[in-house]
């Protein structure tokens, strides 16, 4: 909602400044978004009456002025505009005076021709965005008058951005009682004395659809002159209020929407063919609309018909067949409630948003069209002339809004707002705001006025109470409450520490969009389908992350576009997997990491991280969040992974997550790398780990054994560790892995392991004995189950 | 033994203090102990031949010899600690390292300044009592929009550019949704904190289709409106660590609360001068809060009469860009490390 103060000024003029006005406005919640000055700074132009032109000498296209501006001789200006004409009255810039943008006019000759001035266009003076030829102002323009001054332009233009549930105040008549609630002073009332017809000339009305139109109103204008232009002033209130000036008849209903809120519309009345009908359309029916597109309509969609055609789209847009041309010469005036509950959503559902359905959508006072109407009325006999009929009415008070009758009770304004107010102050604030109250027992009966449609209930009226008493006046104060804090368990997962696990081992953490390229997706996670947007903002966003590893991925080649040679991102949020017709809405925790296991530094050799440094991160986030005992790796093959370097990670018989390192043929086709290691953990599956439990400690000395052997190059350590575990039994305290070796001191296709055994008995010295007797055990373990030898 | 004897004696013990001044390390000074003080060294053999001497000289003559014995121990001893010293000096000067180069291993990463931010908020809430939970990202009408007191149509939709899918499931616009799923399943009294991902289908300088918010809400048998702004207070004062932090609250509307607010802070920026950040304002609007509307409590089946409620969200990025002074929203997802690594 955009208007000029000083026309707000006129309907309620409290004293206050510009910017106290505006600080108040937001304060009391009509947003403030903008405050514009009315016109650019200028100087020095004032209005001037062209007495005659002659062709310049030397220019086709100019033309020698003369033009009085109100001074003893009159002055000679070149002008280049084409629509200059003997007999204007136009803006004229004096020798001296200043244009928008520090233009300054000097004495000039134009093809030696001298000029004392310039005659101005709108947009030179700031006045329009572009402008076909210089502005033409009314012949009766005081001559010599400046022209600030005569258009009245030190004037400021207020873009409040209301909140859908004001719709009250989408005019200047709504910010004006607002504004006098505030500031406690009068507002003016709407100057809408009833026209009295001067013609018998009606049209008849059938509204077929009462629930979706309530209200009804039309007048017949006849013989109105066509080539009436719209006054300066109101061409500037609505240049002012956003509006471009079209035609008088289309400017006066635009005029009256600014100041009372009520959207109007004219028809051309020739151009009807038979009376009024408000009806729903049928499906498929099609209407041309004033912004020049063609539409098919829906049977939801309320239409302004005559018996042959709809010729409106009801409170949203009028029909081109029927618009008021430039020939126009009866019209008929259209003034109507239509019920929100018709209207919202159908002007977008068309693809349009207009000044009108805006209003509609959110609410027009239902007592309020006759009003509009003898306004627009009494605008347009004065400015296009014609004689006006009676009113047409077809109104259903049974679908009309009712305004209702609200309890409101003493104890519950406190109990909300938690503030101590007295009747008096209640009873102030709701008067002021228009309503009318009714004292009982425990509070009051309200009703609201019809143009405060959004005030249904109680805790409404408590708001306004708040609003108007001013938030700020409302006291900060600590209650305590009976709510429970819920901690979460000590062996709950804990993201938070996992993400400072990860951050200590050198991992940065990234946060990508959870929709994704379902191309990129589809190579990372071939089997899966994802679930889809409606409407992306673009393809590459469209597919909703079946895998965390997609945005990784992408970060890691961003990254390392970027000449970073060390990429170690994780990041934890939801995965979107569809199973049948089932969405899961999993929790992950994923990494990448790829280049050095460590920064570059003077002490250790450089070394690219692989799958085991990964692995030890994966480790330490699996102790950190589950129990690392209760987790295992096992070989197995995922797309996006190089089948012998994967693994998947097991919590008992649940798979938890994923390993490994990238697949090569992934990786050329993303172009990375092959060393890019990935980690995916499901996080809901960890978590509640046993607590720790104590154990008491031994007190007999731990004795080490170090045993190498040979196995198969195939054979998998955790076979090797779990043959050694269920052979060494309860002494088996710790199981050291200290090397494993391939080549050529040992035959090929082999590989030898060096482990150390360290055992401890809980209440006695293990004797070399015992320790020789577990150590054969093992080995001959080992060989039964690995085909191990002890290495020579 | 006569005075010779004596003299010689003397000798003995210079000529052993001057070889053990002479030893240049430890070993050589031992080869002098040996040399003089050993089972066969010279003035241990001067003790031995005591015996050939009258008796009566005896006495004097091992006085001498056990006083110059007690003198060479005491300088081979002297010696010792000197050399000892002398060799620890110099294998310290020798173990000598450069204190100033950089210490090995690891360098630790960060966290997401999101999450930082997400992780200052969620702990001041803690603090005053508030729980954390979590709902769906992909939600239907019905939590995100219908519950929440904005049926089908209503205007309040179109501040809110929904993604959608084929099936009419939605991705949701707020954590809002959060406060239903918890008031459907639990009995009040409820104090809740909900942060998350959101996202709006809108794209530009000051937009990205996904962000985060935390919404927060109480539930209790009394829950005034002074109440929240009590809470408000503390959390704004706190997370911006200024005790004298001015709060404005400008009434406005949400479908789900009355009265509603929103809340400026002043301009942590300027201090309230006006800067490019405020706009010239002076004021930065950090969140939208309000009393929990009737109708909402209708969808949940809990009994407005008897129960109140407050309720606020917020947007995380803003507050981070406030905190740190980021000032190109695009960046929080572009995971850029060189901007990842500012918030180590």
């Amino acid at each position: 909602m955009r208007f000029s103060e000083a026309w707000l000024r006129e309907w309620v003029d409290p004293p206050i400044d510009t910017q106290q006005l505006v600080s108040q406005l937001s304060m009391s919640g009509l947003e403030v978004d903008a405050v514009e000055p009315a016109a650019a700074a200028f100087s020095g132009v004032v209005v001037g009456y062209v007495e005659a032109l002659d062709a310049h000498p030397d220019a086709e296209k100019l033309r020698v002025c003369r033009v009085d501006v109100g001074e003893q001789a009159p002055l000679q200006i070149v002008c280049g505009a084409a629509n200059v004409a003997a007999g204007m009255k136009v803006p004229v810039a004096m020798v001296g005076a200043r244009l928008p943008g520090d233009f300054k006019i000097k004495r000039a000759k134009l093809r030696g021709v001298e000029s004392l001035g310039m005659i101005c266009s709108a947009s030179e003076l700031g006045l329009a965005e572009s402008s076909d030829g210089i502005m033409v102002l009314p012949p009766e323009s005081p001559l010599g008058e400046d022209l600030r001054a005569f258009m009245a332009l030190d004037d400021q233009c207020i873009e409040l951005d209301l909140t859908p549930d004001r719709g009250d105040c989408l005019s200047v008549a709504g910010v004006a009682r607002e504004v006098g609630v505030l500031n406690r002073v009068n507002v003016r009332r709407s100057s809408a004395a009833a026209v009295a017809p001067a013609s018998d000339a009606r049209h008849a009305v059938e509204v077929r659809a009462e629930s979706a139109c309530p209200r009804y109103l039309c007048r017949v204008i006849s013989g109105i002159d066509p080539g009436a232009r719209t006054p300066l002033w109101m061409q500037e209130r609505l240049r002012r209020g956003g509006e471009r000036p079209i035609s008088a008849v289309v400017d006066v209903t635009n005029y009256v929407l600014l100041e009372l809120g009520q959207p109007l519309h004219a028809f051309d009345r020739d151009l009807l063919q038979g009376g009024i009908e408000v009806r729903m359309a049928r499906a498929g029916e099609p209407l041309a609309l004033l912004n020049g597109e063609e539409i098919a309509l829906r049977d939801d969609t309320l239409v302004i018909a005559d018996a042959a055609r709809p010729v409106a789209l009801a409170g949203i847009m009028g029909g081109s067949a029927t618009a008021v041309g430039e020939d126009s010469v009866n019209i008929l005036l259209e003034s109507a409630f239509f019920a929100p509950t018709a209207i919202t959503g159908k002007a977008r559902s068309y693809g349009l948003h207009t000044e009108s359905s805006h209003r509609f959508e959110r609410g027009v006072d239902p007592a309020l069209q006759e009003a509009a109407i003898e306004r627009a009325t009494a605008l347009l006999l004065d400015i296009v002339g014609g004689q006006a009929g009676p009113i047409v009415s077809a109104a259903s008070q049974a679908h009309l809004p009712q305004a209702p009758a609200l309890a409101l009770k003493r104890a519950r304004i406190s109990q909300v707002l938690g503030i101590e107010i007295g009747d008096e102050d209640v009873t102030d604030i709701l008067g002021r705001l228009g309503m009318s109250l009714e004292a009982v027992d425990d509070g009051w009966r309200v009703t609201p006025p019809t143009s405060r449609f959004d005030i249904l209930l109680e805790v409404d009226l408590i708001a306004e109470i708040g609003r108007i008493y001013g938030y700020d006046r409302i006291p900060v104060t600590h209650a305590r409450s009976a709510a429970v804090t819920r901690a979460p368990l000590e062996m709950s997962f804990d993201l938070d520490r996992c993400r400072q696990l990860l951050v200590d081992r050198g991992y940065h953490e990234a946060v990508t969009y959870s929709f994704v390229a379902p191309e990129l997706q589809s190579l990372v996670d071939p089997d899966s389908s994802p679930l889809c947007l409606a409407n992306p903002l673009s393809a590459e966003m469209s597919a909703m992350r079946t895998t965390l590893w997609v945005g990784l991925l992408q970060a890691a080649r961003q990254n390392l576009a970027r000449q970073q040679m060390r990429v170690r991102l994780f990041e934890s949020g939801l995965r979107f997997r569809r199973d049948g017709g089932d969405l899961h809405q999993e929790p992950m925790l994923a990494g990448l990491a790829v280049g050095p296991v460590q920064p570059e530094q003077w002490a250790e050799p450089g070394r690219a991280a692989d799958f085991f440094d990964l692995k030890a991160d994966l480790q330490a986030l699996l102790g950190a969040s589950a129990s690392a005992a209760e987790c295992r790796f096992e070989p197995a093959s995922h797309a996006a992974l190089h089948p012998g370097k994967s693994a998947r990670i097991l919590r008992g018989e649940r798979t938890v997550g994923w390993a490994g390192t990238i697949h090569p043929a992934l990786a050329s086709k993303l172009d990375l790398p092959e060393q890019v290691q990935l980690f995916e953990l499901m996080t809901s599956d960890l978590g509640s780990a046993p607590k720790p439990a104590f154990v008491q400690l031994s007190k007999y000395p731990s004795i080490r054994r170090d045993i190498a052997i040979v196995v198969d190059i195939g054979v998998a350590y955790a076979a090797v560790r779990g043959s050694i575990e269920a052979a060494a039994g309860e002494w088996l305290r710790d199981l050291v892995l200290f090397d494993v070796y391939v080549g050529d001191k040992i035959d090929s296709g082999r590989k030898s392991m060096a482990l150390g055994l360290i055992l401890q008995a809980p209440s006695q010295t293990l004797t070399d004995q015992e320790v020789e007797s577990v150590v054969g055990g093992v080995l001959r373990r080992l060989e039964a189950d690995c085909g191990a030898q002890l290495r020579s | 033994m006569n005075d010779n004897a004596v003299s010689g004696i003397d000798e003995l013990r210079d000529a052993a203090l001057d070889a053990l001044q002479g030893a240049a390390d430890l070993a050589a000074l031992d080869r002098v102990r040996v040399q003089y003080l050993g089972k066969s060294g010279l003035l241990t053999a001067q003790l031995k031949s005591l015996g050939a001497l009258p008796a009566d000289q005896r006495p004097a003559a091992g006085q001498a010899i056990n006083r110059a014995k007690a003198a060479v121990q005491q300088g081979i001893d002297a010696r010792k600690a000197g050399l000892e010293q002398a060799a620890l000096e110099q294998k310290l000067a020798d173990d000598r390292i450069d204190v100033t180069l950089p210490g090995r291993g690891q360098r630790s990463g960060g966290l997401h300044p999101v999450t930082r931010t997400l992780q200052r908020i969620e702990r001041l809430f803690q603090n005053a009592g508030f729980s954390i939970e979590e709902g769906p990202e992909v939600e239907d009408d019905y939590h995100n929009f219908e519950a929440l007191n904005i049926p089908a149509h209503h205007p309040a939709r179109a501040m809110h550019d929904t993604f959608y899918f084929d099936d009419g499931r939605l991705l949701r616009t707020h954590t809002s949704p959060v406060q239903i799923r918890v008031m459907e399943s639990r009995e009040p009294p409820l104090r809740i904190i909900a942060p998350g991902r959101v996202y709006r289908c809108d794209s530009d300088l000051t937009h990205t289709p996904m962000f985060h918010q935390v919404e927060g809400f109480l539930v209790d048998e009394q829950a005034t409106f002074a109440d929240l702004k009590g809470v408000l207070y503390d959390f704004l004062r706190n997370f911006f660590e200024q005790d004298d932090l001015k709060l404005r609250f400008r009434p406005s509307y949400f479908p789900f609360t009355e009265p509603s607010a929103e809340v400026d802070v002043q301009c942590v920026m300027c201090g309230g001068d006006g800067c490019r950040v405020c706009k010239q304002t002076g004021w930065l609007e950090v969140l939208g809060c309000g009393m929990i509307h009737p109708e909402v409590f209708r969808h949940v089946g809990i009994d407005s009469e008897r129960y109140l409620g407050y309720a606020f969200g917020m947007g995380v990025e803003r507050l981070a860009m406030l905190r740190y002074g980021v000032d190109d929203l695009r960046l929080y997802f572009e995971n850029d490390l060189r901007f990842l690594a500012q918030f180590s």
